[in-house]
């Protein structure tokens, strides 16, 4: 595999990191809130899919129009009922409660749909590429998964930036006792945010589930992927995500090309060297974009 | 048309206000003052919702309000103005100002009005709210909480840590504002401002109302103002 070649498809695993990563840097911007249920929740969105596939109605890609909808009601609820009870001056307690949440979901799921390692299949799409000069394959399904994350990333860029509820997200994040004055409800601002980031996990939980296989314990592996992307981007910028999932997935396709099956460690290094060298990340910004 | 009756707030254990009564008649202005620590801003906030009553209760509008979260009360036109301006520093001014659009109240008071009344804040609406003066943001703050077309309108010290040109500017705006209907309860240190915007006044000494009425006597006040023993 050529350097060229593992650049490219480090890019495009980068757009799927970006999904999983752009939910959890929501939360954290608006409500202050570290998810560590974050990637149980992609699992759990993997098996619903999985569920729906199996009664034979729908391929995966249309599960999502159930799946999405399903999973940001169950966020905008988790965030009112749940999540918002731990929210306050210390982060302990949410950390505490995301972390029991995470392993209700996989031991559950353990419970219900064994601990088999399970795959989404799209038929032909799975293996669909379009090939360049060089030898260079670039498959359908990762490049569809790249632009889809490009085009939410920009609609939520733009949703920030442009609406009402995006300034109410900006203004929440810097003072919400102040945003109660200016007759706005901070709890449901929460709540729709909870909403919009548990239905992009829920896409990446549902693409992933497609790329690669899945178990009720991937769970762990997808929120490590997603914090470190965060961090290598910089905290709060959605931007800044996108380059840090792009980055991390570089990092594991070109470490794959060097030395095979030890990807993860890879990618895990240089995210301890950004750490290290730039822990603000790669765009420090305090606000919001 | 805001009736006060017996209000008491609390800190933990401090309580900071005490069984405090006061009526602010539609289209009225009535000012608080009081020296520092007095409990001004506690009551400011505990009408607003920010801070719980102990005891009593807040009427508005015939309805009783004590009970109702701080963006209930903002939806029902009590409209606070905070101690320390309080902008969203990262937003822009003009963004500043669209956020008060979520109280959702019709009026007079519109983006259009408010630059109008303030056109300084006009010309600076471009700008991250985080960056402006000191006099610029108390501006901005007033001109936000207009756009929340308020009935009562909260102010709490307009005039804290400004020059006093510029504390005259803003206090000149206040009779514009009243014009239009808007209530206003101001908190003020300094009572010649006080008394120059307001016939009626409402003195606390700590925590305790210790003088309220129209055009009362200034050795009256001051001995109201800094307690009995500190004029004896
Ligand atoms: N957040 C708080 N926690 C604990 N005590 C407080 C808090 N805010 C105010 N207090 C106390 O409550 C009392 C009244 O304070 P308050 O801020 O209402 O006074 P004020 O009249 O507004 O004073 P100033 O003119 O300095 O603004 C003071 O004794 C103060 O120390
Ligand atoms: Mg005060």
């Amino acid at each position: 595999m050529s350097i060229v070649n593992a650049v490219i498809q480090g890019i495009l695993l980068g757009g799927l990191y970006a999904l999983f990563a752009a939910g959890l840097s929501l939360m954290f911007g608006v409500m202050r809130l570290v998810n560590l249920a974050h990637g149980a929740f992609a699992v759990l969105a993997a098996y619903g899919a999985l569920l729906i596939v199996r009664t034979g109605a729908l391929n995966p890609i249309a599960a999502l129009l159930i799946i999405v909808p399903a999973m940001a009601v169950l966020g905008f609820v988790v965030q009112r009922f749940i999540l918002q009870r731990t929210l306050g001056t210390s982060p302990l307690p949410a950390l505490l409660v995301t972390f029991g949440l995470s392993i209700i979901i996989e031991n559950t799921l353990l419970l219900t749909v064994t601990a088999d390692q399970q795959r989404l299949n799209l038929g032909s799409f799975d293996t669909a590429a379009i090939a360049l000069p060089g030898g260079i394959r670039i498959g359908a399904f990762p490049l569809a998964v790249f632009v889809f994350a490009l085009v939410v990333l920009a609609l939520l860029s733009l949703v920030l930036s442009r609406t009402q509820y995006g300034r109410l997200v900006r203004a929440v994040s810097d003072d919400p006792g102040t945003v109660q004055l200016n007759g706005a409800d901070p709890k449901l601002i929460y709540g729709f945010a909870a909403a919009i980031a548990f239905g992009l996990v829920a896409v990446a939980g549902v693409a992933s589930g497609v790329q690669t296989s899945f178990s009720p314990s991937s769970g762990s592996l997808f929120l490590i992927f997603a914090f470190e992307a965060v961090i290598i981007g910089g905290l709060g910028s959605l931007w800044g995500t996108m380059l840090g999932a792009v980055v991390l997935g570089i990092a594991q396709t070109v470490g794959a090309a060097i030395a095979p099956a030890q990807q993860i460690l890879i990618g895990h290094l240089v995210f301890l060297v950004f750490l290290a060298f730039l822990p603000g990340g790669i765009t420090r910004q305090k606000a919001l974009r | 048309m805001l009736e006060i009756s017996g209000l008491s707030a609390a800190y933990g254990q401090l309580t900071a206000i005490r069984d405090i009564s006061l009526t602010v008649e539609s289209g009225g202005i009535l000012a608080v003052i009081g020296a520092n620590g007095a409990g001004k801003s506690t009551l400011l906030k505990t009408i607003a919702g920010q801070l719980k009553a102990t005891t009593g209760s807040i009427r508005f509008d015939g309805a009783d309000v004590t009970a109702l979260s701080t963006h209930e009360r903002a939806r029902r036109g009590i409209v606070l103005v905070p101690e320390g301006r309080r902008l969203f520093g990262s937003l822009t001014v003009h963004e500043n100002l669209q956020i008060a659009l979520s109280a959702k109240r019709s009026g007079v008071w519109s983006l259009e009005s408010v630059y109008e009344l303030f056109p300084l804040v006009a010309e600076r609406r471009r700008r991250r709210a985080g960056d402006l003066s000191g006099g610029e943001q108390q501006a901005t703050a007033i001109a936000r909480a207009l756009i929340a077309n308020p009935a009562v309108l909260l102010l709490d010290e307009v005039s804290l840590g400004l020059a006093p040109a510029i504390v005259g500017q803003l206090y000149d705006r206040l009779p514009l504002i009243l014009e239009q209907g808007t209530a206003i309860l101001l908190v003020e240190q300094d009572v010649a401002q006080a008394r120059r915007v307001s016939d009626e006044v409402h003195c606390l000494l700590q925590g305790r109302t210790s003088l309220a009425g129209k055009d009362l006597d200034l050795a009256d006040i001051s001995r109201a103002y800094f307690g009995a023993e500190a004029t004896a």
